[in-house]
């Protein structure tokens, strides 16, 4: 059976209805790159998707494990699949039409230049903080064209309200509350850190509308 | 006085590695913004603090 599905000007024409035909110009010709597909990446992507981003970069080395179901984007029936394609069909359902491009290797700053050269502006949801700073430090020295928008202090019960956006540099924001570890306490819970990826998705929506402050 | 994540501490003329090695920062899990630019890692020990400048580091931390 043929599952019908709205054509891709039909969506485009729904999305300028929502958004305005500027803004929507401004996020369809835009690409994003997000490092990490787990609980940050994977509701970021999805995120920008709906929103109408034109073509996202998606990184991830790693397979859907079940102890991801409970706060990222995956279904239990993708348990064991690489990330970036598992995370690539979820975004299809939803937005056929969206431009992906999927790199399942781990980034390293040797390849960061490469695999993020074509992208405006670049999301850091990766997991260990080693590997966040080292993509701020790469992106934000080498990479001076790039905006970073990047996440630290999740994890726990702690209030919604102190997740929060800073501006650090004119290229460089932070969200989250920049203290909670996932190594203490409780670990991560879902609500919490689908709260900061709203905060990056939500960042790049307003830095594509040229709305610069947090 | 430099202005080090909204303190002012009495540290010009120190680089940034000397100041850093009198804190307890991880050095694998931070970035360092100096008057607005993310200052390289490399040029820690060649980037001397002077008066009036201002600087944040972000210590990051696990979860995502």
């Amino acid at each position: 059976m043929v599952e019908l599905i709205p054509t891709q000007e039909e969506i485009r024409k729904a999305l300028k209805e929502r958004h305005g035909t500027e803004l929507q110009d401004k996020l369809s010709s835009a690409t994003v790159a997000v490092c990490g597909l787990g609980g940050l990446g994977s509701n970021i992507a999805i995120t920008l998707a709906r929103t109408g981003i034109g073509r996202l970069i998606l990184i991830d080395f790693d397979r859907v494990d079940i102890s991801n179901l409970h706060r990222q984007q995956y279904k239990a029936s993708q348990v064991g699949r690489y990330k970036t394609d598992a995370l690539s069909e979820n975004l299809k359902e939803n937005s056929p039409y969206i431009k992906l491009e999927t790199h399942t290797v781990r980034i390293t700053e040797h390849n960061i230049p490469e695999l993020l050269k074509d992208a405006d502006i670049i999301c850091e949801a990766f997991d260990r903080a080693e590997t966040k700073a080292m993509l701020a430090n790469t992106v934000l020295t080498a990479m001076p064209d790039k905006y970073l928008v990047a996440a630290s202090g999740m994890a726990g019960l702690g209030s919604a309200n102190s997740i929060r956006t800073r501006r650090l540099t004119d290229r460089f924001y932070l969200c989250g509350d920049e203290v909670s570890d996932a190594g203490d306490g409780l670990g991560l819970i879902a609500s919490r850190v689908m709260l900061c990826a709203a905060h990056q998705a939500h960042t790049v929506v307003r830095i594509l509308a040229e709305k610069f402050e947090p | 006085m430099v202005k080090i994540n909204g303190e002012n501490l009495d540290i010009a003329g120190k680089t940034i590695a000397e100041y850093l090695l009198t804190t307890s920062y991880d050095a694998k899990r931070i970035a360092v913004e100096c008057n607005g630019a993310v200052i390289p890692k490399t040029q820690y020990g060649k980037t001397v603090l002077a008066d009036g400048d201002s600087v944040e580091i972000v210590s990051f931390v696990g979860g995502g």
